[in-house]
């Protein structure tokens, strides 16, 4: 229907997009939480250890994979695990797959065998970025078939945790592999298997209190925060500000539960060390 | 004054009216008996009807009912002889778990139990339930000392989480449960866990690790509490109605999702509404199943509890 007065309308207006997101190299600089800012490459070589405070930032998977095994020995395992949203639960399953698109995992652990320093053993690495490291069914499944290949291959377990404890949106399901994970850990145990749990930032809930404190030896990454509850949980509980250093990994070796703290550029050194005094003789 | 939930309140506003009636009718001799006959069957239909369809947030109410029946309670009406046993050998005693000895149907068994409080100054005592790591230690404790003696281990689980708390963490809370959790599915003797009000976490998961798993109709266990989980997801305590509508945390739910062994009924309108027959069909279910595991060769028994833990949440 044309109307002269269709020629005095105001015209749309569009917002214009720039044509892409200016390419800026993924974080070409870090800033520290010590207020030093870290050329990421530098970063990168040292390991993501920041040169001047020492922090530890958070590893994935398969860096610490890399930095730990020997090269080109790890074989992950292979399985058709496949998280789903199994209780319905409002959000879960776009945030699965928001997951494993950033981080291109298909869960918060990766598992396999290779040589450690020679040796060969059965490593589980968890990683938390992908929804904190959390554990719902598939992570637990994981850490129990890779805890049961040690025991069935006869080789030390290495585990290296990162989670914010049990996973929520798969509700008691997530709950009951804490004991699923931990009876394997009893099998393995039983075995006279040597297991080495090393917790980086942060190892919390559903994971620190199951098989992350089982291990033989115990190590923890400086400053990575160790606890049952999280710090945020237990401030709204008791209505207080929590120490400094509180849960922190110093804190829990001072405090009995942690073997010994070791920063990340001598923790593979350490694991062999270990390994190489558990080796069995005939 | 009983504690009455919202939902609740047209079947007591029923119940009062009809022993109102009665009274009135004693009084005057007037023979009312028919009126409150059907006043009566309106208050049994109403009474199905509510509690038929709870939903999982009034099951939650149910389950945390200051009335409802507490592990002491069940120790008292189910054991004889029962010696209570205190501490961990190395911290302290926790007054939120009920730990000790005694005879049930037949057997000498060592029994353990989340104990709350029935009243603010009880509760206070027994932290509501809620765990220290001494608890979960002490509860260690007695069950390697059942596993020696070849006893039976019952637990009952009614905590809404292990303590939350500078202490705790200071006192290996994660370390403490996690031992807990591996030294249950590897204990030589016959383990059973009756959930009787919350399960809630890791705490309950300290004392929930069994050859038979059973719940009461009414109570509920989660991976935490509808409040700590909402307050998680949605940074939110106050929606914790909503996070009990989603995590599938009733008995029914647990059941279909293959975690429990069966379901123990409650009398119409939960445990509190009648405790004697709340109490004859705990036992009904607790005895039977007791004589089932402990009949099993031990080998076995640890062969099927493994491969329990093993199956849950592969659907």
């Amino acid at each position: 229907m044309g109307n002269v007065f269709d020629l005095f309308k105001k015209s749309k207006y569009f917002t214009v997009q720039p044509e892409t997101k200016r390419e800026i190299p993924e974080g070409l600089w870090i800033k520290c939480r010590c207020g030093e800012i870290l050329f990421s490459k530098d970063l990168g070589r040292n390991h993501k250890v920041c040169q001047k405070c020492g922090h530890h930032f958070r590893l994935t998977a398969w860096e610490r994979i890399q930095l730990t095994m020997d090269p080109d020995s790890f074989v992950e395992f292979t399985d058709d695990l496949e998280s789903r949203d199994l209780l319905e639960f409002p959000g879960y399953a776009a945030k699965l797959a928001a997951a494993q698109e950033q981080t291109g995992l298909c869960e918060a652990v990766v598992t396999g065998e290779g040589m450690l320093g020679g040796h060969r053993v059965v490593l589980a690495v968890m990683d938390a970025h992908f929804i904190m490291g959390s554990m719902g069914t598939v992570v637990g499944e994981k850490v129990a078939r890779a805890i049961e290949q040690a025991v069935e291959k006869q080789v030390p377990l290495v585990i290296f945790s990162a989670s914010s404890g049990a996973r929520m949106q798969e509700g008691i399901l997530s709950l009951m592999q804490m004991g699923k994970t931990a009876a394997a850990i009893g099998r393995l145990d039983r075995a006279g298997l040597l297991y080495i749990s090393v917790l980086t930032d942060p190892t919390l809930g559903g994971v620190s209190a199951s098989f992350a404190f089982l291990g033989d030896i115990i190590l923890a990454e400086p400053g990575a925060l160790i606890g049952f509850a999280g710090p945020r949980v237990i401030e709204q509980t008791i209505r207080q500000k929590l120490p400094d250093g509180f849960q922190q990994a110093e804190f829990m070796q001072e405090h009995g539960f942690v073997d010994v703290v070791m920063p990340r550029n001598r923790l593979r050194d350490t694991i062999i060390k270990i390994l190489d005094m558990h080796v069995r003789r005939e | 004054m009983p504690t009455v939930f919202d939902f609740e309140k047209p079947i007591y506003e029923l119940e009062t009216k009809i022993s109102e009636l009665k009274q009135f009718s004693n009084d005057k001799g007037l023979n009312l008996n028919h009126e409150i006959e059907v006043l009566e069957q309106r208050a049994t239909d109403l009474k199905r009807s509510t509690y038929g369809k709870l939903s999982p947030w009034q099951k939650v109410l149910i389950a945390r009912h200051p009335e409802r029946l507490g592990a002491k309670d069940y120790v008292q009406r189910f054991c004889t002889d029962f010696i209570e046993l205190y501490g961990d050998r190395a911290f302290g005693d926790d007054p939120a778990v009920i730990g000790g000895i005694g005879r049930m149907n037949g057997y000498v068994v060592t029994v353990v139990g989340h104990r709350k409080g029935r009243d603010t100054k009880e509760n206070l005592v027994r932290n509501f339930g809620m765990i220290n790591p001494e608890g979960c230690r002490k509860v260690y404790r007695l069950m390697r000392q059942a596993e020696k003696f070849g006893r039976p281990l019952v637990c009952f689980v009614d905590t809404p989480g292990a303590h939350c708390g500078i202490g705790a963490e200071e006192r290996g809370q994660a370390e403490a449960i996690a031992r807990n959790i591996m030294a249950l599915s590897t204990l030589r003797t016959p383990l059973i866990v009756v959930v009787i009000g919350e399960g809630g976490s890791g705490g309950a998961l300290a004392l929930g690790i069994g050859d038979r798993l059973l719940m009461q109709e009414h109570s509920v266990f989660t991976v935490s509490s509808p409040e700590a989980c909402a307050s998680i997801i949605w940074k939110d305590a106050g929606r914790a109605r909503e996070a009990a509508e989603v995590l599938k945390l009733t008995a029914q739910d647990l059941l279909y999702l293959g975690v429990i062994d069966e379901i123990v009924p409650e009398p119409l309108g939960g445990v509190h509404r009648d405790p004697s027959l709340a109490v004859e069909l705990l036992r009904e279910s607790l005895f039977r199943n007791l004589d089932e595991i402990c009949a099993v060769d031990r080998d076995e028994l640890l062969r099927a509890r493994y491969h329990k833990y093993r199956a849950i949440g592969n659907l």
